[in-house]
């Protein structure tokens, strides 16, 4: 296919431009969190990095960052350990309803987050289970396992069989080669899948919105505060500290994967 | 003899590849059917419960009175259709998008280009939701932004904030790299040989890019429409801090139901629509073959 110089010139400019939209709002965030007076106006007179302070010591704010964290860490350990099994398993053996199981893993990010987030707070009302940091990190780590299988199965496709056989030629156990051979191989992948869970988990609202109940994760704080239309200067400052705090995991995880997967679409 | 006892429990490992496999994916499997399909099953179950107009606890006794009040309110028909609409909308706004630029991407820009044009894709996608609304927020609202620019160049003043323009709008920010990274993947595989091949045998650009590209890019637009579709679906935040008066979407109502209105059963029964809905749009997907592209 033979382009003409002005259409190859056209597509070029559209795509700058779609970059440069897609970027303007996060530059224009950025910008607000710097903004010193109480009513943001553009453009902006006087600058300050009071807000950052201000959010920094506001108590209700460290402890939704803290409650953000623990449930970022408790759902990226069950993602982890739960992702890569379910890796190994669906790489290494074929079985009947294979394809089930990979379905169902991408269900609760293919379904709408707001049924994911309903049906656990409907069973935990059955169940009679109060809502608190364990139903968060359960209904967290329920959706990002399949960020964590995504990842080491992208991996598991790119290696060969043979370095696996070939340790149990050598007369490894199971164990021995999963340790030596299997694991060093899986290892990036397996740092870059935690990393994109734990990003993932951090910035969640509507599945914690019905699994939190009067607690607040970080996002849940910033949702409340843009709704009520209060606090919004300092809103702007923790907002540019959690896509910070969730960029960097991610740019880490994109380094270790290589651009192998999914950083891309296992959102 | 720990290490005999390893050897041992190794050798019947080695043996029998069955109690591997079930030692690897019983946990996970466990995982979900005890967690999320149980999860689902209570949703459903809920939706046929009641909650008792005095009391406002839930009533366990079977009734089909959500579902038959969701289907002769026209509110609730309305609601949907809505909410359709939108994610319709959104879906084909972003497509446009998505095809030319991934085409740039994939087929004529530079690899230095691409590499970082890529990367600033991702940037979006992965920043946080709530601070990318936010910013919508700060652009579109009367002292934001976009007014001020256009008041400063002497342009009229658009009033977008809280109206379903601003919804579309950041609808299709918001999920426009879900739907550039599948096509931009589907693009990239597509050898440029078949592309040549095509013009040799005399086609024009447009006739290559309609029979013979797109039905290679189609799963994976299929595949970002998931996203797409998904996620306008059952979102509720963007409607209620970017949309107007219209903003009622079957997440809000959803939304509404459950945590304002202590009707978690109506809620259910909501939540279930937009089951039905996604289920149609997944086999349709499936049909397209977009799950090898996701």
């Amino acid at each position: 296919m033979r382009l003409s110089p002005l259409t190859t010139w056209l597509l070029r400019l559209f795509a700058v431009v779609v970059v440069a939209l897609l970027l303007v709002p996060l530059v224009i965030i950025v910008l607000f969190a710097f903004d010193r007076s109480n009513v943001q106006t553009f453009p902006i007179r006087s600058w300050s990095t009071q807000w950052f302070s201000v959010a920094w010591h506001d108590s209700a704010v460290r402890s939704a960052l803290w409650l953000s964290v623990k449930a970022g860490a408790g759902a990226t350990v069950i993602a982890l350990l739960l992702g890569v099994l379910v890796s190994l398993g669906i790489h290494r053996f074929r079985f009947f309803g294979r394809e089930v199981v990979s379905l169902l893993l991408v269900l609760p990010i293919a379904l709408p987050g707001i049924v994911t987030g309903l049906a656990l707070q409907s069973a935990f009302g059955l169940v009679a289970v109060q809502l608190s940091l364990t139903t968060i990190i359960i209904g967290h780590a329920t959706f990002c396992i399949v960020v964590v299988f995504n990842n080491v199965v992208a991996r598991l496709r790119r290696t060969p069989d043979s370095f696996m056989e070939a340790s149990s030629d050598l007369g490894a156990t199971p164990l021995q080669t999963f340790r030596y051979v299997t694991f060093p191989l899986l290892r990036t992948a397996i740092v870059a899948g935690g990393l994109l869970a734990f990003a993932l988990s951090f910035d969640e609202v509507i599945v914690t919105t019905f699994t939190a109940g009067a607690q607040n994760t970080l996002p849940l704080w910033i949702f409340g505060a843009i709704r009520l239309g209060q606090q919004l200067p300092e809103v702007n400052a923790v907002v540019v500290g959690v896509m910070v705090l969730t960029i960097i995991p991610i740019a880490f995880a994109a380094r270790l994967s290589n651009g192998e997967t999914s950083v891309k679409s296992s959102r | 003899m720990l290490d005999q006892l390893q050897r041992g429990a190794g050798a019947a490992l080695w043996r029998r590849p069955w109690l591997r496999a079930v030692a690897t994916l019983s946990p996970p499997l466990l995982w979900f059917l005890i967690i999320y399909l149980a999860s689902l099953v209570a949703l459903l179950v809920t939706a046929f419960f009641q909650v008792d107009a005095l009391t406002g606890n839930i009533v366990y006794q079977w009734t089909g009175s959500n579902f038959s009040q969701l289907f002769t309110q026209s509110v609730y028909a309305t609601i949907i259709w809505r909410t359709v609409l939108m994610a319709v909308m959104v879906t084909v706004t972003d497509v446009i998008i998505a095809l030319p630029f991934a085409f740039f991407l994939a087929k004529i820009a530079s690899p230095r280009t691409r590499q970082w044009f890529v990367a600033l894709t991702l940037l979006p996608l992965w920043a946080s939701y709530l601070a990318k609304v936010y910013a919508w927020i700060n652009i579109l609202s009367d002292k934001g932004v976009l007014p001020a620019i256009e008041r400063s160049i002497g342009l009229p003043v658009t009033h977008l904030a809280y109206s379903t323009a601003a919804m579309w709008l950041v609808f299709s920010y918001l999920w426009l790299p879900f739907m550039i990274m599948p096509v931009y993947g589907a693009l990239e595989r597509v050898p440029d040989s078949l592309l040549e091949a095509s013009a040799d045998l005399g086609a024009r650009p447009w006739f290559t890019l309609r029979r013979v590209l797109w039905p290679l890019v189609l799963p994976g637009v299929v595949a970002g429409s998931i996203f797409t579709f998904s996620l306008t679906l059952g979102d509720f935040i963007t409607p209620l801090l970017i949309g107007g008066s219209n903003a009622n979407f079957i997440g809000n109502a959803i939304y509404d139901s459950a945590l304002n209105g202590g009707n978690l059963p109506f809620a259910a029964a909501l939540a279930f629509v937009s089951i039905a809905i996604m289920a149609v749009y997944l086999v349709a997907a499936r049909f397209f073959g977009a799950f090898e592209a996701l």
